[in-house]
């Protein structure tokens, strides 16, 4: 008999490896500890990127913005917004029966 | 042009043949349609096409230029991806509205005067609205009449905008409107109903969630970039549209990170992804209409890609929301691929579409060097982290890894296979080889453009791969906002829940005051008041439709029947809420058709 909990007779998926997940993580810590050395003797050498703004001839200026955006992004949509927005699945179907028990209210 | 048809017939007519015919034959025409679409647009050379004398007016159905050329071609190639990615549940409405959709908006698209562009208009609202009624669920049929509402309000107001600016001399050329006049205003509001600025696109994010599989991804196509392409026709260089774009642009960002249902998190960045078109439209430079236009062109081949890999997996699992799925990579391994293929276009990684399109517009802000255009930069700037946070990697993330829901289904289909494939080798091929063909066909071949040096390619991936790092650290921390189960209420409150709460306050306060009032004043000014609101909805109709019949010529014995007429629908009732709402909308759209018509 085929058992459908997960953790049955299937072999474990590839990212179900700890040792895999972690090879994923550090990929991406290289990665950008590249990029910023990359920007950095960009820096150096003098090598012109042809920029709109001198900003973005700050090395890292786009590995900052990206980071501060995000965690930025992130903290405002949960201790801002969510806590403003947020109702239950069924907001608008109570709403909706609320209004019909009321009944209609287009009788002047 | 003898061997050429108008690209909206050919459409039109397959969905009205394609909704009689019996169940093979059907599949197979549904799938040629697009086909001869396809070889039809190579046959169409530029100029003016197809026009018909009506009354006084010259009617033109194909003004074939570059502007509306590049998007003829991508609403022909996703009209075969998307009825592709159908083909199999062969369902007549459907494949039926698939094919109306696509004809009403290359009918807007090739419209060379208001009056054709209007009829199009409207019909994209009827291929829309059947798109949402194939999921046949009750929340579809709800959706579907909220979108029904919306978009008759909006019809109508842009018809008005069309018969004010006639009748104060515009010209019913489709082309370049300056934004002056109540008649201006109008159809720049009427567009942006349907180009889902803020505020009034809040009907995008509440039905898209609720419509069919593939229903879906025509709409995710041609209604914001038909709405996009006339911004683009009529108002170029508009400032007010580089500020709507940027709150397009940033808002829904917030939101999305929030949401759960992932097509609804894909609806917000659609019109995140709309809002950079918009930025476009406002810079009003070659180089960012060029931007504009070839954003278009990638958007919707990534977005369908995106709705289509999601829909496939609501389609084996029945679900769409974060809480319910994860760890599909195993059982629907290449719907997960190509879902990141649309993930990595959309979030503008080097050699995926979204970099070389909207890379552009960027540029075209940058390159302008006002404090406006650097304060839109950096927002966009912003926008692009945002939308790899949210799009870029929440959506593979929780669908196809994450925590293991347990889920255990079939991959897609092999049709469902086959359309993202061919979306997701467009996706990929446009990104590597802009100039094989996209670059070719942009507006302004003057405005060249080189996205691939390598100060760009570096500084995008280091902006990509620190916003997978904040993602990554603030996973790890558990600062991430959890998944939950809920509701975010958005603008579309004031329609689902404010039309009617407005009303009551106003009838029972206003009724109240009337009868405690009327004790000490009899008639007077308390009986103008509380008469203006409770004929305030028809009056503001009359209003809008006042120089619709001035147009058509009613004498003024026949306005002053018709406002009656109005008022007294209006006073039995029928503009509060629920279907009488409904009706009245409709049939005020109607209305205003017949009266287009006889004019």
């Amino acid at each position: 008999m085929k058992d459908n909990s997960p953790q049955s007779d299937e072999s474990p998926g590839w990212f179900d490896r700890k040792e895999n997940v972690k090879k994923v993580l550090v990929g991406l810590y290289i990665g950008c500890g590249l990029l910023l050395l990359i920007d950095l003797i960009f820096r150096i050498v003098g090598f012109d990127k042809h920029p709109y703004f001198k900003w973005e001839q700050w090395p890292g200026f786009y590995a900052v913005y990206g980071f501060v955006a995000c965690v930025l992004l992130v903290l405002v949509s949960k201790y801002i917004l969510r806590p403003l927005v947020m109702r239950g699945e069924d907001y608008y179907e109570k709403l909706e029966k609320k209004s019909e028990e009321k009944g209609g209210v287009n009788d002047a | 042009m003898p061997d050429v048809v108008p690209p909206a017939f050919l459409f039109l007519l397959g969905a009205l043949v394609v909704a009689f015919l019996p169940a093979r034959l059907r599949q197979v025409v549904a799938l040629i349609i697009p086909v001869i679409g396809l070889i039809n647009y190579t046959q169409i050379t530029e100029g003016l096409h197809w026009t018909i004398s009506l009354m006084d007016f010259e009617l033109i159905f194909g003004r074939a230029d570059r502007w509306s050329l590049i998007y003829l071609n991508i609403f022909t190639v996703l009209s075969f991806i998307g009825i592709l990615y159908i083909i199999n549940d062969n369902r007549r409405l459907d494949l039926s509205a698939g094919l109306l959709y696509a004809g009403s908006a290359m009918g807007v698209v090739m419209a060379g005067d208001l009056i054709t562009l209007f009829f199009f208009w409207e019909m994209l609202t009827l291929g829309a609205v059947l798109c949402i009624l194939g999921r046949k669920t009750p929340e579809a049929g709800k959706a579907a009449y909220r979108y029904v509402l919306v978009h008759v309000f909006g019809g109508v107001i842009l018809l008005a905008g069309i018969m004010i600016h006639l009748a104060t001399g515009g010209s019913v050329a489709f082309d370049k409107i300056a934004l002056s006049g109540p008649g201006a205003w109008l159809i720049f509001i009427g567009f942006g109903i349907n180009c889902a600025w803020p505020i009034v696109g809040a009907w995008l994010t509440d039905t898209y969630p609720e419509a069919s599989i593939g229903g879906v991804v025509f709409m995710a196509t041609y209604t914001t970039k038909t709405a996009v392409y006339v911004l683009a026709r009529c108002f170029p260089g508009e400032e007010t549209l580089l500020w709507i774009g940027m709150a397009m642009a940033t808002i829904p960002i917030f939101y999305a990170v929030i949401e759960n249902d992932l097509r609804r998190v894909l609806a917000y960045s659609l019109i995140n992804q709309v809002g950079f078109m918009v930025v476009g439209v406002g810079l009003g430079t070659p180089l960012s209409l060029n931007g504009t236009a070839a954003h278009a062109y990638c958007h919707i081949l990534y977005k369908a890609l995106l709705f289509m890999s999601i829909g496939s997996v609501l389609y084996r699992t029945g679900k769409s929301k974060a809480t319910e799925l994860g760890g599909l990579y195993r059982c629907m391994p290449w719907t997960c691929i190509f879902c990141c293929i649309g993930a990595a276009s959309i979030s503008a990684f080097p050699f995926f579409s979204g970099f070389v399109s909207k890379s552009m517009i960027m540029s075209a802000a940058a390159s302008e060097g006002t404090v406006a255009t650097t304060v839109i930069w950096l927002a966009l700037l912003f926008a692009s982290a945002g939308v790899f946070h949210h799009a870029g990697i929440k959506i593979p993330f929780f669908a196809f890894f994450s925590h293991d829901s347990g889920l255990r289904c079939k991959e897609a289909p092999a049709n469902q296979l086959l359309a993202m494939a061919i979306a997701a080798f467009l996706c990929i091929f446009v990104g590597t080889f802009p100039n094989a063909f996209l670059y070719q066909m942009l507006p302004n071949p003057e405005a060249s453009y080189e996205p691939y040096t390598v100060g760009h390619v570096t500084d995008q991936y280091a902006l990509l791969l620190f916003s997978a790092l904040a993602f990554t650290l603030l996973m790890r921390a558990g600062l991430y906002p959890a998944e939950i189960r809920s509701t975010n209420v958005d603008f579309d409150w004031l329609y689902r829940r404010g039309g009617s709460l407005v009303y009551r306050v106003f009838d029972k306060s206003l009724n109240a005051i009337n009868s405690g009032v009327k004790k000490f004043f009899v008639g007077g000014v308390i009986g103008h008041v509380s008469n203006f609101f409770e004929s305030g909805a028809s009056r503001f109709v009359a209003w809008i439709l006042l120089p619709v019949w001035m147009v058509a010529g009613y004498s003024p014995e026949k306005i002053e029947e018709s406002h009656q007429s109005l008022f007294k629908r209006a006073k039995r009732g029928a503009f509060p809420i629920g279907i009488t709402v409904f009706f009245a909308v409709v049939l005020l759209g109607l209305l205003s058709l017949i009266v287009l018509l006889n004019s």
